[in-house]
């Protein structure tokens, strides 16, 4: 398998905040490669630097073997942006916008009509219909299909699905899974969410510009050091200041119904049960779970603080 | 070729599909030329005018009556000698002042031919002729009465001197028209065109047309080409309203005059893309635009005549394209000069043109800082 | 007085021929935390406008805080708070400034705002930043301090739009503490979000589709209901049978 998106030690300062430090990553051709991460962490910067739009400060990365800096009016022709805001032309009509972006790139809707097909079949019943005035799915749609309208060998995607709601960002991430396996197209996707993990081939947890870990969603997940446990009881709210407080415990984060906690090496369960009905607690149910993306992630805050 | 086109259709679309836009590049040039033109051609009414009389007979007297009742003028005051009136003038109490020579009645009735002085407030061109234009003919009315019945004899009339104070060589009314188009083209070429740019870098669209194989030149020239073709329709527009609605000659060659309107369209197009790549919200092009429009709106002799305005004024507008334009513009199209009188001015817009395009394209950035 | 920070009977809000919000009726309980939950284009941001009193119902009517959405919106907006991930807090102003600005413009004396100010900012643990222009605050940060803004009137009822959207894991959760901590102290919450998880944190969600109010219940009721482990599951099952906006 070779490298498609190559980075070494890229680094990017605003004023004397580093927004990059020194990243270093590959990414294979044909895989779908996941920046995981919050605002503000740096996804956006590394994604302009690799979609030559920004200059890095130091450092360098290539892009289907050219030069980000120097060959870039070359990348610019092999890949496809789609950048955080809603970014096509509210004015014209989604059949305007799709031709518009195929002919900037030289080319036209037929001759690609194949790749966009899945997609801008679910939209093509609004062609006529002003950009502006279609829902966020079909925005999203329309904004996929213009940044694949040209064939390009790699897709950047700066959070696609930032403010989605979860279903139609399932139907995002399949109409994802899709065009790498039938058009092998490569895929650099950052998101804020960290569930979307599962969905990738392999993934770069970011925080404040620095990879804290890459792997694959399952490599991580198995690098997660601590034993992790969920705990719930019938008073939830008391039972999360009580965990806290137990100097044994080491850390306690609410994960939907339950408590995801870590404990100091010494504490058996039976013993953290017996506390916490002492503690007044009816139903202690403590069970070993295996962590998520999310609490590897934290974990990771936590290691780094 | 066909990137670049397909660009300059999305630029027109663009425009057609928004309202305002369209009000603002096809509507305003004509409601302007409308205004300014209404402007020069309308009565002048309540004329406020003092008299000095240095001869005190009937025949004065008859005329300072005929003049105190007709509709247009209002007899304010009268003076013993013209320095007391042009006091008055510039308190601002009196428009306009007639003076008549001592001996005026024997000076007509003996050799036929004697004259009255009207002073006139110059700063006010349009309104200043008029004013001249009602007082001839009342003068001329007057005339006719008073050989009612008898031939009337070629020699025998009152010619108004007319001295303008303000403003003494009173430029031709038609001012307006060059000052309109140096204005519309300023506000089209520099502000609209630097919004529409600024617009795409605002709603994060210039990030995916940078990201793609254009080449940031093909995208300045095709959102430009719209504002230079509605620039060009603005100044046809212009030009046949105020020549067929308004009688405002061509005096000079219009060759000249359209050559010397591309040249300015030019140097304004390079500004509003000098502009736009200065700032990245289209509050702050409108703004920077509205900097240089009011200059212009100065000097373009639409607000105020240049020549009326202090000589360290008239040195800082040297710097405004609008009024090199303005002052060819008028030579041409009023004074018909040749070509060669306004090779000075044709030679400033072309260097700054040149300039301006050669530090906006240098400002340009391939990338988004 | 009612047991209800709020009630809507028939809300419905049309624009032309399109119904945004379709007849929804329910109840928020007073103190509680209302998850008020919808795939995108379900009609929650024009709910949400028609209870804090910004736009006019076509049909129905509600009460908030006791009073009338259109006829008494001046003291509705008296009464909440608000607070959305896109619009919080002036950037270009210190924090401060920002909450001087807020407190003012809910008539609190100058008193009141510094005794609370004071408080809120140890409370968050910014008081070295207090004179930070907020712009340059982290946005975790940020979105902490807006919500504290939100609440800084002391309001009956706070609207939270999406507040969480792009905040890092950790922070994500100090959020939702501050949440419970304005619960506790009688405040109603009503929030919108995209993340499941949180809706396992409301007392009860109600899920919208289509411009109507598809379910509402608390979530382990709701997960009995659909016999399914997470509220992911049951907004799917929900969500994907919406005929509009997934196009």
């Amino acid at each position: 398998m070779s490298s498609i998106v190559v980075a070494n030690s890229l680094s990017k300062q605003y004023g004397k905040v580093n927004a990059l430090c020194s990243l270093s990553f590959e990414v294979n051709e044909g895989e779908i490669y996941g920046i995981i991460g919050p605002d503000g962490a740096g996804k956006t910067s590394l994604f302009r630097i690799l979609t030559t739009l920004l200059l890095p400060d130091g450092g360098n990365a290539t892009v289907d073997g050219l030069d980000v800096v120097r060959h870039y009016r070359e990348i610019r022709r092999r890949i496809g942006y789609m950048p955080g805001r809603f970014s096509l032309y509210p004015d014209l009509s989604v059949e305007e916008n799709l031709q518009f972006f195929a002919s900037i790139f030289g080319t036209t809707i037929e001759a690609n009509y194949h790749l966009v097909a899945d997609i801008y079949r679910q939209i093509e019943r609004f062609s006529t219909r002003k950009a502006g005035a279609l829902s966020g799915g079909m925005k999203q749609k329309l904004a996929l299909s213009c940044a694949l309208i040209h064939a390009p060998r790699v897709l950047f995607l700066d959070e696609p699905t930032t403010g989605v709601d979860p279903v139609s960002r399932k139907e995002f991430w399949e109409m994802l899974q899709k065009l790498r396996t039938e058009h092998g197209i490569t895929i650099l996707v950052s998101t804020p969410y960290m569930d979307e993990a599962a969905w990738c081939d392999r993934i770069a947890l970011i925080q404040n510009g620095r990879f804290m870990q890459e792997d694959t969603p399952a490599g991580i997940v198995k690098s997660y050091k601590p034993v992790l446990w969920s705990v719930k009881s019938r008073q939830m709210h008391e039972l999360l200041h009580d965990l806290r407080r137990f100097n044994m415990v080491k850390t306690a984060f609410s994960f939907g119904e339950t408590y995801h906690i870590t404990l100091s090496d010494g504490l058996s369960i039976p013993q953290l049960k017996g506390h916490l009905e002492t503690c007044g607690h009816e139903q202690v149910e403590i069970t070993p779970i295996a962590p998520s993306i999310e609490d590897c992630f934290m974990e990771l805050m936590n290691q780094t603080l | 070729m066909k990137q670049f086109l397909t660009f300059v259709r999305k630029e027109f679309f663009h425009i057609f599909r928004d309202s305002r836009t369209m009000l603002i590049l096809l509507v305003m040039p004509v409601v302007l030329t409308l205004l300014f033109g209404y402007a020069v051609t309308t009565e002048v009414k309540d004329s406020r005018v003092a008299v000095v009389d240095f001869s005190k007979d009937e025949l004065t007297r008859r005329i300072t009556d005929r003049l105190a009742t007709h509709s247009y003028f209002t007899l304010c005051a009268a003076y013993e000698n013209v320095s007391a009136a042009e006091k008055a003038f510039l308190r601002g109490e009196i428009d306009m002042v007639i003076v008549f020579p001592t001996g005026f009645a024997a000076d007509f009735h003996h050799g036929g031919n004697t004259s009255v002085q009207l002073l006139i407030d110059g700063s006010e061109p349009n309104q200043a002729s008029v004013r001249t234009g009602y007082t001839e003919k009342v003068m001329a009315s007057f005339m006719q009465e008073l050989h009612s019945g008898k031939p009337m004899s070629t020699s025998m009339q009152i010619i108004p001197e007319v001295r303008m104070l303000y403003n003494p060589q009173l430029k031709s009314e038609y001012n307006f028209v060059p000052g309109v188009i140096g204005l519309i083209l300023m506000l089209i070429c520099a502000l609209m065109s630097s919004v529409s740019i600024v617009k795409e870098k605002e709603t994060g669209t210039m990030e995916i047309l940078l990201a793609s194989p254009l080449p940031p030149i093909i995208i300045i020239l095709a959102k430009l080409v719209p504002y230079f073709v509605i620039a060009c329709t603005n100044i046809a527009t212009i030009l046949m309203l105020s020549y067929f609605l308004m009688g405002v000659p061509m005096a000079g060659s219009l060759f000249c005059f359209l050559g010397i309107s591309l040249v300015y369209i030019l140097a304004c197009l390079s500004l509003g893309l000098l502009i736009s790549t200065l700032v990245s919200t289209q509050l702050a092009a409108m703004l920077l635009s509205l900097l240089l429009i009011v200059p212009s709106l100065y000097f373009s002799g639409l607000a105020f005549p240049l020549e009326s305005m202090p000589t360290a004024l008239q040195n800082i507008s040297s710097i405004v394209p609008a009024r090199w334009y303005v002052s060819a513009a008028r030579k041409l199209m009023i004074q018909g000069v040749e070509a060669r009188h306004v090779i000075r001015e044709l030679g400033v817009l072309t260097l700054m043109t040149f300039m301006l395009i050669t530090i906006s394209l240098s400002l340009f950035k391939k990338r988004l800082e | 007085m009612s047991e209800y920070a709020i009630v809507a009977e028939g809300l419905t809000k049309t624009f032309g021929t399109f119904t945004a919000t379709d007849h929804i009726t329910f109840e928020v309980r007073k103190g509680e935390i209302f998850g008020f939950l919808g795939a995108n284009g379900a009609g929650k941001t024009t709910a949400m406008r028609m209870l804090c009193g910004l736009s006019r119902p076509s049909e129905g009517r509600a009460t908030v805080a006791g009073f009338d959405v259109e006829r008494e919106a001046e003291q509705v907006k008296r009464n909440i708070g608000y607070m959305s991930q896109k619009f919080s807090l002036y950037d270009d102003l210190t924090v401060e400034e920002n909450l001087r600005l807020f407190g003012g413009i809910y008539g609190m004396t100058s008193a009141d705002i510094k005794h609370k100010a004071n408080h809120l900012l140890s409370n968050l643990g910014l008081t070295d930043l207090r004179k930070a222009m907020v712009g340059r605050l982290p946005l975790g940060w940020k979105q902490k301090l807006a919500f504290s803004l939100s609440i800084f009137h002391n309001p009956k009822i706070v609207f939270l739009d999406e507040p969480t959207g792009g905040v890092d894991p950790v922070t994500r959760r100090q959020f939702w503490e501050l949440i419970y901590e304005a619960a506790d102290r009688g405040i109603t919450v009503f929030v919108t979000t995209h993340y499941m998880d949180e809706a396992e944190y409301c007392d009860r969600v109600s899920i919208m589709v289509d411009g109507k109010i598809e379910a509402l219940d608390t979530p382990s009721q709701l997960k009995k209901n659909f016999s399914v482990g997470t509220m992911y599951e049951v907004f799917y099952a929900l969500a994907r049978k919406a005929k509009r906006g997934a196009g």
